[in-house]
């Protein structure tokens, strides 16, 4: 049953509305392996999908904590351990003067770990995707909308996906050649 | 986040009858695309064009040389001197760095806040920002004498066994400006990744396709993608919220930590916030306003962003008069002499007629944005702006100048004069701004086209919940 040369079966929309309501309906009828493509975020899509929490705000607390961390040690183990000056009888761990830098590193971290985490967590950069090979999936980035079975999905059979999706009133439904 | 921040509900859109949409009725997901990718990708480079870019290129050019001469030289070119010590290189190096806010300001603090009618603006905005903190990075740089060493300014183990002074306001400032390029990078990187798709898969020609192709790291517009992405855009937003607020914070403790009569105030940090916010606002619209008219995008960039960029600019004018009103309060009520004299020494010494046009620029003329009419005119409001980046630029030279060239003793008192080469290189950065705007416009997207998608009636989800599904 399984093809390797396939990837899955591809219907396309018209507006988000249809393309909800099929998403809401392949996730219903057992499908699991499936995406959605929309040319501008649409929360309820992923939701409907059954995607509703990411990672990416962990990995960004992660980084901030980690640079917070980092930028206090350094400035303390700097001034009071490798180079430590006595400027007038001043505490050598004069925190407060600290503060800025940490916050900073704070933001710095914790910004390009929210970044780096997103690009990591969706697998990019992606130089070749099966999903590519549909000549229409380019109006994905204009004004259509995508729903894709993979093939690796239990229910997935090359007929019967097929008359699936086109009963739930897309444009077009078109293999997915990988 | 039961929906997308940057969904925008229909009545916010239409949110009065008197008021300009925020994008022209009658748009399609397919015309936003095409009209904005069209700029870049079909749109023939006009002689308009050529000439802009070929002018800010000569001065450029001009910029270069100046900068070989100092380099050649020393900072002896340039007029400072004992006492002035930080002259142009500072005064310019705060006027950028204020004026790079204005872009963090509308594509973070707007988003937190839902103001929708950012969307069509952010993205050049936060180019301008890019460009304005480069321009802005380039004066200390200069200034340091020995610029090729500048990387002494990071903490890294060396053969000197030696550190930066951490408590140290110039330190300070190395990682808030250095942080705040590096958030606005990928700020402005991240919201540009789909529009990258876009631009792939609208081109024909296999080169543009191929750099477009690369830039967008394969983006393929997965909901999935589209779900991390909006969190990671948020978070941002949330991060550079303060970020924003702390780097001229950060730089005016360059100045209040100092003893200097008229800087060490505590008015400093909200002042210099609003005054960056200030200028900032200025250049946008001195962009906006010539953008929206050569390359027609008034459908995107509205009366409606005109006049609400001229409102906040009036508002900030206003905390920047407060400032100045308590500066002269706290000279006066504090009777410390030498802050009674640095007043004296602005309304009456050699540099009396810096600050009365400070005050003419940055106080009484912005008050014509009252009138609805000036802030719905365009070429009104051009020429404002334009008044408006004078006086800010006019107020950095207030604060460094006049107070450093006559501080505590007579015997130290000193004068200011910049040179030519003080001149060609604040010329010069303006010039590279410039050139960069005119190189943005033509090989990005100016307007964020997934961003925009978001606000016409066809992006609305009117479908109803799970139950629906089943009947």
């Amino acid at each position: 049953m399984k093809d390797p040369l396939i990837y899955g079966m591809m219907a396309e929309f018209d507006n988000v509305n249809d393309a909800i309501i099929a998403a809401r309906r392949t996730y219903a009828a057992g499908y699991r392996k499936l995406d959605a493509y929309s040319p501008f975020p649409v929360e309820e899509l992923a939701e409907a999908i059954g995607f509703h929490k990411n990672g990416v705000a962990l990995v960004c607390l992660i980084g901030g904590l980690l640079g917070c961390t980092a930028a206090f040690t350094l400035q303390w183990w700097i001034n009071n351990v490798s180079y430590p000056i006595n400027i007038g009888g001043r505490p050598l761990n004069s925190w407060p003067s600290f503060i800025i830098v940490t916050f900073e590193m704070t933001i710095l971290f914790s910004g390009l770990s929210a970044v780096f985490g997103m690009l990591t967590l969706n697998g990019l950069p992606m130089p070749y995707h099966p999903v590519f090979n549909v000549p229409r999936f380019e109006l994905a980035s204009k004004d259509r909308f995508f729903l894709v079975i993979f093939a690796s999905d239990k229910n997935y059979d090359g007929v019967r996906t097929r008359q699936f999706l086109e009963g739930l009133n897309p444009i077009s439904v078109a293999e997915v050649p990988s | 986040m039961a929906e997308s921040l940057r969904m925008a509900k229909p009545t916010e859109v239409e949110i009065g009858e008197q008021k300009a949409p925020v994008i022209a009725p009658g748009h399609t997901f397919a015309s936003i695309t095409d009209k904005i990718a069209s700029i870049v990708l079909r749109r023939p480079i006009t002689n308009g064009w050529l000439f802009g870019f070929a002018i800010c290129f000569l001065i450029l050019q001009w910029f270069l040389l100046a900068v070989c001469w100092l380099f050649y030289k020393g900072v002896g070119v340039w007029g400072v001197n004992i006492p002035v010590g930080w002259g142009f290189a500072i005064v310019n190096f705060v006027w950028w760095i204020g004026i790079g806010h204005a872009g963090t300001l509308i594509s973070a603090i707007l988003l937190l806040l839902r103001q929708s009618w950012r969307n069509s603006i952010n993205r050049f905005a936060e180019a301008m920002t890019l460009f304005a903190v480069a321009c802005a990075g380039m004066f200390p740089l200069l200034h340091l004498g020995r610029p090729w060493l500048f990387y002494w300014l990071f903490p890294y183990p060396n053969t000197m066994t030696y550190w930066p002074q951490f408590r140290s306001p110039l330190v300070w400032d190395v990682f808030a400006v250095s942080t705040y390029l590096t958030i606005s990078l990928v700020f402005w990187f991240i919201g540009l990744i789909p529009d990258l798709a876009s631009m792939r898969d609208q081109t024909t020609n296999k080169a543009l396709k191929f750099v477009y192709g690369s830039l967008a790291m394969g983006w393929r517009n997965s909901v999935r993608h589209w779900h991390r992405y909006e969190t990671a855009y948020l978070l941002l937003a949330g991060l550079a919220t303060p970020l924003v607020l702390s780097v001229h914070t950060v730089v005016s403790f360059d100045f209040s930590i100092g003893i200097v009569p008229g800087w060490h105030t505590t008015i400093f940090p909200p002042y210099f916030v609003a005054g960056a916010i200030y200028s900032g606002f200025a250049m946008v619209l001195v962009l906006a306003i010539p953008i929206r008219r050569f390359y027609d995008i008034k459908d995107f960039i509205t009366d409606r962003h005109l006049e609400n960029a001229a409102m906040v600019m009036l508002a900030t004018g206003w905390i920047v008069a407060y400032g100045y009103a308590i500066e002269a309060f706290v000279n006066w009520y504090g009777g410390d002499p030498y802050e009674t004299f640095l007043r004296w020494n602005r309304l009456h010494g050699p540099y009396a007629l810096s600050y009365y046009l400070l005050l003419l620029t940055n106080i009484v003329v912005p008050q014509i944005l009252w009138v609805k009419r000036i802030r719905t005119n365009s070429i009104w409001l051009f020429f404002v702006s334009l008044d408006v980046l004078v006086g800010m630029w006019l107020e950095r030279f207030i604060i460094v100048v006049v107070s450093l060239t006559r501080d505590f003793v007579p015997s130290s008192f000193g004068q200011y004069y910049p040179t030519w080469n003080d001149w060609s290189i604040l010329a010069g950065t303006l010039g590279f701004f410039a050139a960069c705007m005119f190189l943005f416009l033509r090989l990005l997207p100016a307007v964020s086209i997934s961003e925009l998608k978001t606000l016409i009636p066809q992006a609305e989800v009117t479908v109803k919940h799970e139950e629906e599904v089943h009947s």
